[in-house]
């Protein structure tokens, strides 16, 4: 068995540590006898947009951010939503998460049009949201630390990805956190958010893996360490906050 | 002579001081608060009774480091320098370091202000300050959770900066294109190092770069050579921005296990004998620059200025050396993915190690930059890594994805047991390498303290 991995504009989204990201995804894989090839997808268009299972979009400046909308406001744009449809996974984090909305509303001057891949809108803050943020989700919780601005409101067709324990996850207002709809995941959890928070990791991987694979049944792994440093991080976030 | 507020200030703030040392505490920042909250134009009034002037050293990595170095100048030229040599870089360290060297009328015994400035505290401390001389070391991504983006910080420094007088001079890294372009305004006074040493460095951008855009114009920069990070031979090829020509440069850079040596040439075109710094690393050789770059700007002579580098001693937690229990421990300070890379040069071959984590405020409360740090470099050579701090779990995560496997590792909870356990894994005669950030780097001397190993740092 194998799997793709994009890194989505690994050059420009990388300020905030989430490339531990890529690598979760990939050791987890590699524990388990799969075969994991990563590539970088940054600006300038992409050869070949079948080919990733999953993609991982992570947080950048806003420099960054400008340059990476108005390259996906492109073909890339509508080449990462046909991979969508084609199957193919995505785990956004901050300004990914944010891009991948319909658009982003600054205090002032005309709003930034996003992908529209996730049913979500995100508009400027006056103050930032920083610091841990601890999620509890359906199937378990999520342990973080979020450093946002802009406050993401879902619509009809995204679901929450869990409601808010500590911190203030989308906006502060309605106690939810990121966004799932279908097999692409959006939130504001830097940490990064899957080595500690493995259960979700797997669940990426499964649907990875089910685009090119029938019958994917991933084996448990030794949890030991990654349970150790959510517990560190919980109490933490719980105590300190 | 200062005003009678000023006067008042520092008398409260002299008082703290005392009252700090008599309950055995060091006094780094509270007696700097108190005289700032009873004149908010302390740091300014006291000052501005330097001969000399002020220099403020600033940027990510490098500062402690670069100012202690420029003390030492500016002590061999004659100087005396007032310094806030425990690194409490934010203006309640600067008013500390002034009122403790002032005597009870508020004049300073000292003639040259030399004050490492947090790079967020930069712009505020400048503006009170009006230093003579500006040093800024480089621009890395660090502690997110307080200086938010680089970007942004960079173009705060560079607007304040341009409010200075014009007989300001700016000392900066020539090969970091988000510093080079910090003097905005065309009449500015600036002196730019660098490495020319065309055998330094690599082709490859690396992971942490933190600029990969022209500042000038956001096209893609090129690098004819990457040393760290976004740090090189950097040119623009659609606005032509390039590295600026380098005022203090270093042709070559030879480095030993214990030192970094550089030979220098100056834009004047005068030949000097290399330089052997004794602390090891090519970000030393930097600060070296750096603090070259500043004598230079100060118009002190390189040859008395190289004489007092070849004399130097390093800071806490940069990269030194106790001795305990027969085995040498190596302190380094790491504080971001920047500052691990550099640090993971010098690790040597088969390390041993110490590492702590913790995610306090001087820390970084968001540890999430561990993951943009090389562990993966590292990962293959590790004899064994005890962890330890608020956050050692959180690294051992790190070492684990990073492929150390999992006998090789270890979480030890108490900062002393910690030493102990790391001290008893290394044989006799051999060396533990000690990483961690900024309050567990405090905790664990505080630690070997105890066991008598080293001094309390603010005896330092």
């Amino acid at each position: 068995m194998d799997l793709r991995i994009a890194h989505l504009y690994p050059d420009l989204m990388n300020i905030y540590g989430d490339r531990g990201n890529v690598i979760a995804l990939s050791q987890r894989a590699n524990w388990r006898g799969i075969d994991v090839e990563v590539r970088p997808f940054s600006v300038g268009e992409w050869a070949d947009a079948d080919w990733p299972d999953v993609w991982f979009f992570g947080g950048g400046q806003d420099q960054g951010q400008d340059i990476v909308g108005a390259d996906l406001a492109g073909k890339n744009g509508a080449a990462l939503k046909k991979s969508v449809e084609g199957g193919a996974a995505i785990f956004s984090v901050c300004g990914g998460y944010q891009l991948l909305g319909h658009e982003y509303v600054p205090e002032t001057g005309p709003s930034i049009p996003g992908v529209g891949i996730l049913d979500v809108t995100t508009r400027a803050g006056k103050t930032r949201f920083v610091g841990n943020l601890l999620v509890n989700a359906p199937d378990g919780y999520l342990i973080g630390f979020e450093n946002h601005s802009g406050r993401t409101y879902l619509g009809s067709s995204a679901k929450p990805l869990g409601t808010v324990v500590v911190g203030n996850g989308n906006n502060g207002e309605d106690k939810t956190e990121g966004a799932v709809q279908g097999r692409v995941i959006g939130c504001y959890l830097h940490g990064s958010c899957l080595p500690k928070n493995p259960w979700l990791a797997d669940r990426l991987l499964g649907w990875a893996l089910a685009r090119r694979h029938d019958d994917v049944k991933l084996g448990p792994l030794d949890d030991a360490a990654e349970k150790s440093a959510r517990d560190q991080a919980t109490e933490v976030a719980r105590t300190r906050s | 002579m200062p005003d009678a507020l000023a006067l008042i200030a520092n008398a409260a703030g002299k008082l703290t001081r005392e009252g700090l040392r008599v309950t055995g505490r060091g006094g780094t920042a509270l007696p700097g608060l108190v005289a700032l909250t009873v004149d908010p134009d302390f740091i300014t009034t006291l000052s501005s009774g330097l001969s000399h002037g002020v220099v403020c050293v600033s940027g990510t990595n490098g500062k402690t480091t670069t100012a202690r170095m420029l003390a030492d100048i500016t002590r061999a030229a004659g100087w005396v320098p007032i310094h806030n040599r425990s690194g409490s870089n934010l203006d309640r360290g600067v008013a500390a370091a002034l009122l403790a060297d002032a005597n009870w009328s508020g004049e300073p015994r000292g003639d040259v202000g030399l004050f490492e400035i947090d790079e967020a505290a930069l712009p505020n401390v400048v503006a009170r300050l009006k230093p003579r001389v500006v040093v800024v070391t480089n621009l890395f991504r660090d502690q997110m959770d307080r200086y938010f983006e680089l970007d942004t910080l960079a173009k705060r420094i560079g607007d304040t900066l341009a409010t200075l007088p014009v007989e300001t001079t700016f000392v900066l890294n020539a090969d970091d294109p988000l510093v080079a372009n910090l003097a905005l305004r065309p009449d500015a006074k600036t002196v730019f190092f660098g490495v020319d040493d065309e055998s330094v460095g690599g082709t490859v951008p690396q992971a942490i770069s933190d600029a990969t855009r022209c500042p000038r114009c956001k096209a893609p920069l090129t690098y004819k050579r990457v040393v760290l990070a976004h740090v090189g031979d950097w040119s623009c090829s659609s606005c032509g921005l390039a590295r600026p020509p380098r005022d203090v440069s270093a042709t070559k850079v030879l480095l030993g296990e214990s030192w970094s040596e550089i030979s220098l040439a100056g834009a004047i075109g005068s030949v000097f004998a290399a330089v052997r710094v004794p602390i090891p690393g090519l970000y030393n050789a930097y600060n070296a620059l750096a603090a070259l770059g500043a004598a230079r700007a100060f118009d002190i002579g390189l040859t008395e200025a190289t004489r007092a580098l070849a004399n130097f001693r390093p800071a806490f937690g940069r990269l030194e050396t106790v001795d305990l229990e027969g085995r040498t421990l190596r302190l380094v300070l790491v504080k971001n993915p920047a500052g691990f890379n550099a640090a993971l040069l010098e690790t040597g071959r088969k390390p041993r190690l110490l590492a702590a984590l913790n995610d306090r405020d001087a820390d970084g409360r968001d540890v999430s930059w561990i993951w943009d740090a090389d562990f993966e470099t590292l990962a293959p050579a590790v004899e064994h890594a005890v962890i330890t701090g608020v956050r050692g779990r959180d690294l051992a995560l790190r070492f684990k994805y990073a492929g150390v496997p999992k006998e090789r590792i270890e979480v030890v909870d108490d900062w002393r047991a910690a030493i102990e356990r790391a001290v008893s894994l290394a044989p006799r005669a051999a060396e533990v390498v000690v990483l961690a950030t900024y309050t567990a780097m405090l905790e664990l001397r505080a630690a070997l303290s105890h066991v008598g190993a080293v001094a309390p740092f603010w005896e330092d």
